[in-house]
Formats: structure tokens, sequence, C-alpha cells
């Protein structure tokens, strides 16, 4: 099971936790899941959202695989300038 | 997505030397086209009109007059722009801000524009379209948008992100929280805890180019748009998605770019452009007038934070709190979130706590500004921090030292760091011989630390060998800091040619697959690892080339600088073959030899710098000099170290603007008062003193060079380093940016009168 973690505002969303455990070998499959058990995310996972995967940050990577001992932060799009 | 890294073990050619950048001459002899030099034959003039108004509701807008005056050859108003944007709400957004639908939401919203002849008709026709204005209430203060009964700007906006869902509209859009520990608990350990309230005023990226392009749309519905842009393939997707055009009938060419900074991530002028272009059926050009760039593009937000910092006696941050309130303009989507992020991502914390606003004002809509929302982060963790250590009695940067965060720190907004330069600059910082130098009367010295995320993206680069074996590069990231002569090092550095036998350009949008915007400091990182993974497949080919004329299997031939030659003494004895050998008989061995690569690039790495400041405040009149500057950032690696100087500077400078003298000024009716260069002052050469800086490189895992990206941490340190000089040299705390002169003077009156 990857090791999921939302930033705080939306733990309203996954009933006030902020860590998650999710089975996904890939970030699609994350957020697919995501947006399944936890459908008050899925408005965040469609604005877009970032990853950081075992402390590297992802802003596409949808194939990325994952280990099932990730640690996976959601964290907002990220943009820049 | 690494490749074969190891990037602290190679060994480099003309990867980190300086040679002359491709696009100088064409720069100063004026060569160079910028987007307002673009030309069509029977090119029209576009012209906007925009409301006079901060809020107010649209009842009627009259075209009449302005359609029958002579020359005037299409008007557009909302009525022209239906809506295509199926549902995607930051594309509405875009939609709205381009051309007002029922209200305006500040002064300079677009409501029409004209096409027409020359610039004279298209300004009287522009005199001639009434408006029907009810004007409303407005606000442009971030404190006074988030109070109970601010005129409210969206009747659809209720605050995401808090519990209960509120049942009332707001101008607050939604709320962050990011975090770890118990804070609570932490600043019970603490001996000493500083809470201070910080407040920073809009500013503008300053660029000196406004923006400006030339639209053509043909009755057979394909279009060409040139464009100053940080990102043509974003303004031709987003111009054909506002304009119902199919994508691949839009092609964007990126002119030279008169700066961006981020301020031209976006589109403005663009899909006005065009629509008047498909409305009269002739080429138009949109060049912004400088009062339509302040009141109309997108500056940055302006900011309210309250900053709470616990320490023990030994100097150990026990717990970090902040609250940060940024409005974006008139809609979604201010960077509050990143200044949260990043506010206390230079230490290492147990407990840490931050909470981010976005707010929407009568304002026109931000767009990025270099590290979107961390600067004025920085400004106020970092005055917070300096104040804490001189109240311990502790040099501000061995405080700064104990608390960084360093690999294996679990950074303030969650993934654990890996390797990091944080603390390699702090190091050198007090190496350096600017921390010890002498100050003078009425100076003071100060430092900040800051860091930024940096990000990869869609990437496309084509490389191809011409006959003659020199290279040529096509990218698709719009050079805004020199990122041509980066690519073209690189390439030089894989091929094994030298830099001058590589050009490389921007290509337009039909010429290669989509590359994100230049932003987030990506290019040399991504558009870089592409150029090295495109000159690999090239290699791969040139070798199979030279296997075929020698007559032995691919794999037995090795690339060696510049040179195909056999693997060893097995493959056979043939004279190696250069690069410019085998393209002579490419024609006739195959044909044209190239080699591409497409991707998403990920794996930036983060960045982190330390800016020492030396600054001289007049005490009579407030008027600040800044007398020395050093910048020390960790690059990763250093592609072109004149250009990666060239960003610290540049942020160093912008900074040194923002800290001490740009700001937007409202009046009590929500219009700008200093929309132009005379009133609103960023820093000139006189200004400045000379910016040192050091290069630190501390190689990135993800890029098989070690490249981090530089452009945007550089302008995160200054507005707390030099506020922290400045309240040296002063003697007294200031937490409101600019630190302009009247508002050193005021703190220094209250100060004696002892407020």
């Amino acid at each position: 099971m990857v090791k999921v973690v939302v930033w705080g505002s939306l733990k309203p969303h996954t009933g006030g936790r902020a860590e998650l455990q999710v089975d996904a070998a890939n970030v699609r499959e994350l957020i697919d899941k995501l947006g399944r058990e936890y459908p008050g995310l899925k408005p965040q996972l469609d604005r877009g959202v970032s990853f950081a995967i075992d402390g590297v940050m992802f802003r596409d990577g949808w194939l990325q695989p994952l280990k099932p001992d990730s640690e996976v932060f959601v964290l907002p799009r990220m943009t820049g300038g | 997505m690494p490749l074969d890294n190891a990037p602290d073990k190679r060994k480099f050619d003309v990867v980190g030397t300086r040679p002359l950048r491709p696009d100088g001459i064409d720069k100063v002899t004026g060569r160079a086209k910028f987007g307002a030099d673009a030309v069509a034959p029977g090119m029209l003039v576009g012209r906007v009109l925009r409301s006079p108004h901060a809020h107010a509701k649209i009842r009627k807008i009259d075209t009449s007059k302005a359609e029958k005056l002579a020359g005037v050859k299409a008007v557009i108003t909302r009525d022209d722009l239906p809506d295509h944007t199926k549902g995607d709400a930051g594309l509405r957004d875009i939609w709205i801000n381009i051309m007002a639908r029922d209200k305006a939401l500040y002064e300079g919203h677009a409501v029409a524009a004209v096409a027409a002849v020359d610039a004279a008709t298209a300004r009287k026709a522009l005199k001639l379209i009434k408006v029907d204005y009810e004007v409303l209430p407005h606000v442009t203060d971030v404190d006074e948008a988030m109070k109970p009964g601010a005129p409210v700007l969206h009747s659809h906006i209720f605050t995401d992100g808090v519990e209960p869902k509120p049942k009332k509209p707001s101008n607050v859009v939604r709320r962050y929280e990011f975090g770890h520990g118990d804070v609570e608990a932490g600043f019970k350990q603490a001996d000493l805890i500083v809470e201070r309230t910080f407040k920073t005023e809009a500013t503008h990226q300053g660029y000196i180019e406004p923006h400006a392009c030339l639209a053509n749309v043909g009755p057979d519905g394909q279009g060409e748009l040139w464009v100053c842009t940080q990102g043509h393939f974003m303004v031709r997707d987003t111009c054909a998605r506002l304009l119902g055009m199919d994508i691949s009938k839009l092609r964007v060419t990126a002119s030279e770019i008169g700066g961006g900074f981020g301020g031209k991530t976006t589109v403005f002028i663009e899909p006005v452009a065009l629509a008047l272009s498909r409305k009269a059926n002739r080429p138009v050009k949109v060049v912004m007038t400088r009062e339509e760039v302040f009141k109309a593009s997108g500056p940055t937000s302006s900011t309210s934070i309250d900053i709470k910092v616990g320490v023990k006696k030994d100097g150990r941050i026990t717990a970090a709190e902040g609250t940060f309130r940024y409005q974006g303009g008139a809609f979604p989507g201010s960077p509050a979130e990143f200044g949260a992020m990043t506010s206390f991502a230079c230490y290492d914390l147990e407990n840490v706590k931050t909470v981010a606003y976005d707010v929407v004002t009568n304002r026109p809509k931000q767009a990025a500004y270099r590290a979107p929302g961390a600067p004025m982060a920085a400004f106020a963790v970092e005055s917070v921090m300096e104040e804490i250590a001189n109240k311990l009695g502790m040099a501000p940067i061995d405080f700064r030292i104990k608390n960084a965060a360093r690999e294996g720190t679990k950074s303030s907004y969650g993934p654990t760091f890996g390797p990091i330069g944080l603390l390699a600059t702090l190091q050198e910082a007090k190496k350096h011989p600017h921390f010890t130098a002498p100050l003078g009367k009425n100076q003071g010295r100060g430092m900040a630390c800051g860091f930024w995320f940096n990000f990869g993206g869609q990437t496309c680069v084509t490389l191809n060998v011409t006959v003659d074996g020199t290279v040529t590069l096509s990218v698709g990231t719009p050079d805004i800091g020199g990122s041509r002569a980066s690519m073209c090092l690189m390439a030089a550095e894989e091929l094994g040619i030298p830099y001058d036998k590589v050009r490389a350009i921007v290509a337009d949008t039909s010429s290669l697959g989509y590359n994100d915007v230049t932003d987030g400091s990506r290019v040399t990182f991504s558009t870089g690892m592409a150029t090295i993974h495109a000159a690999r497949a090239a290699i791969k080919k040139l070798c199979a080339r030279a296997a075929q004329i020698w007559g032995i299997p691919e794999d037995a031939v090795t690339w060696e600088k510049g040179y195909a030659k056999p693997a060893g003494p097995n493959a056979g004895d043939f004279p190696p073959l250069s690069l410019a050998d085998i393209a002579a008989q490419a024609g006739a061995t195959g044909g044209p030899i190239a080699g591409h690569h497409e991707y998403s690039a990920d794996g930036a790495g983060v960045s982190f710098a330390t800016h020492i400041v030396d600054s001289e405040v007049d005490p009579e009149t407030g008027f600040t000099r800044i007398v020395r500057y050093t910048v020390l950032q960790d690059a990763g690696k250093a592609v072109h170290p004149a250009y990666v100087e060239g960003q610290f500077q540049g942020g160093a400078a912008q900074g040194i603007g923002w800290a001490l003298n740009e700001e937007y000024i409202y009046g009590k009716d929500g219009r700008l008062q200093n929309a132009g260069f005379l009133d609103y002052r960023i820093p000139v050469c006189s200004d400045l003193p000379m910016i040192d800086t050091v290069i630190l490189e501390i190689p990135n895992p993800g890029h098989p060079y070690g490249v981090r990206g530089v452009g945007e941490t550089s302008i995160v340190p200054p507005l707390a380093a030099i506020a922290n000089s400045v309240s040296a040299a002063a003697g007294v705390r200031l937490t409101s940016l600019p630190m302009s002169p009247p508002r050193i003077l005021a703190a220094l009156e209250a100060q004696a009168k002892g407020k």
C-alpha cells in the first residue's frame, strides 16, 4: 500500500485524515482511486495537482510507477514564472 | 526521469564555459524582431476600450457610431466571443478576463476592441463606443476584501477548504493548510516567541517590452499569430479554445522577448487580436501601451502575512506558524499556497503550520512573477528569523545554520529533501569577504535565505545534422534567459563539436510537438535534458552510418569527442569518421540525420540561495541606497555561468525595486494612480551596486549534468535581505513593503514618539 499524504485543508474530504493508504501501481491509478474513494477530492484532482514521490516532484508523470512502500505527497499543481 | 546520471563524476569540455550569446549581435544592433516588429500586408491597428471603473455592471454597449467611422474595419465586444470554455473554470476566467461579460471587474478590464486602418482612427473609434455602466462598490485591499460586508465580486465563489462549507459567497476563494507536528506543543516549549504582521504591495514584473502581437485569420478558418510570449504553444491552445478553432489550424510564432519574468505566461490581447482579424478578414496588430501593461496585464499579489516563531534559548526553533493572505486580482489563482509552502522551507522544523487564503479583489488578474508567492513569504519569515537571532544574541547566520534544512529534512510543505545546497550557501556566505567587511555611518547589513521548487514539464526538441557538419537545434521554449546558448552548449558537449557549430532556434507551433511554457525555472533543466536525448539519438544514427560505411555491426562503433571510432581492436582498423565526414555522405548513405526527443520532464531539483545586503539609510530623508550585494546560490551545474550570474543579478535587481520603491497605488476610487514608469519606480543602473555572485554546484541527481533551475530562486531572498539590512541601518524594524522614504520616515518618527 502506498502512503499518500494530502495537504491539511483537504482533510474534510478524507474523513479528517491527512495520511491515506492506497493500493496503486502508478500515479494514474492513484488519482483514479483517490477520486473514487474520496469524491470530495475529485474537484481538486481535476483542477490539477503535483505529486512528490519519495521526495522527487512530479507535475505530470501519470505513468510514474509507485513502489508499495512509496510515500506520496499530493500538492497543489506547481506553476512558475 | 533520470538518465544514466552520475553528474558529479562527469568532466565537461564546453559545458561550464562562457561563449558569446547567439542572440547578442541582433539585440545590440536592433536587428532582433520583438513582438511589435511583426508586419503583414494590409495590416490593421487594433485598440482595446477598457473600463474606467473598478467594479461596474455593463448594462449596454453601443458600437454603432464606431462601426460607421471611415477606416474602421471591425469592432468586437463580448458578443463576438461566445463561450467555448466547456466547463473549464480556469479557461472561463481567462475568457472573462480578456473581454468583460456582465461586469467590469477592475479598472482596465477590456470591454470592446476595434481594428482600423491606423492608430488615430482606432483611437477615435474607441471614443465613439458608448458603454452604459452601473457603478458598484469596489475593494482593492486584501484584508478589506476578506471582511464580512466587503463588496463581493463573484456570486459563485464559496470558500473552499473550510468546514462547514459557507452558505454565502465571499471574496475568499480557497483556504490551504500545510505542515506537520504540533505547533501549540512546540510554542509551549519555547523560551522566546516573536510574532509579527507584514504587508507587501502589488508589484509588476516590469518587463521593458509591452505585450504585442500580430494576428492573421483567413476566411478558411486558418490563422497565424506572431507574439511576444513565454509560451507560444500555450498561446495557441488557449486562443484556439477561446475562439472555437481547431488547435492545428492556428500557427503561433514566438518573437524575441523583452522580458517576461512570469508575466507572459498567459494571454491578454492575443485572442482579442485574433477575433478582430477574423471579423475584419485582415491582419491586426495589437500593442499594449505602458498604461495598459500596468492596468490590464498581470502584476503579482499584494499580501498580508502573520508569522509566529518560537525558539529555545540555545537557538533551536520549536515551532513556526504563518498565515498568508494574498489577493490575486479579480479572479481566483493568487499564489497564496506557494507562499505558504515555501515560507519555512529553509528550516528543519519539528512543528510547523501554514495557512493560506486566496482572495479576489477589484484589481487586474495577477500573473506569475518569478517564484510566484515566495518572495513575500520569505520577507515575512526571514524578518522574524533575523529579529529572533538578534534577540537571542546569536549571529543571524549561525542561527540559520543551526536550523537549516538539509538532506533528510522533512520539508515544511511535506516531502523529505534529497541532496540540497542551503547549508552550502550559508557556509560560503559566512566565509565571503562581504560578511566581515566594515560598515559605514547609517549603514546596516542584512541577510536572508530563499527556496524555490523548480519543475520540468512537457518538452520536445529536434536536432538536425546538416551536410557541412554543423547542427541546427529546434526547441519550443522561448528564450527568456539565455537558453539558446545553454542548449547549444549541451548539444556541442554531447556531439563533441565546437559550440559555434550549433545554432538553436525557437521553432513555431506547427514545427514541433507541444512544449510547456518557459516558466518554473524549467528550461535549462527540461529542454536541456531533451537536447541531450536528441543529441544521443543523433549520435546513435551517426554511429550506424559509420558502421554501414565500414561494413561492421552498429554495436562495434563508439562515439568519442565528435568522432565515430571502432569500439575496439576486434571491430576492425578504420580511421575515425568525424561528424562532418559522416554528414557529408548522409544523402548517399540513407538520407538526413536527425535526433529527436519528446517527453514530460520530471525530477527537477529544488534550489536555495542566501543573499547578503548592505544598505545606507539617510535618517533625514528616508532615502535608501544599496551599497553592497552578494548572491550565493546552488545552480546544480552552471551550463553557461555568465547567464547563471545574470539570473542571480537580475533577481537581486528586481528585488531591490520591489523592496524599496515599487508598488501599485490605488485611489479611493479603485483606480491605479501610478500606471507608468515615471510614477512606478523600477531600479535603474544608478540605483544598483555591482551585484556579486557565487555559484555553488550541488548536482541534481535528476539531470545528467546535475542542472537545477536558477531563474526564480534568486528573487526569493532579496525582499527579506534588504528589509533586514534597512532595518539594521535605520534602527527600526520595517514590516511593510516597499520601504520607500515616506514609510521609513514614518517608522523613524513612530519609534521616536515611542509608538
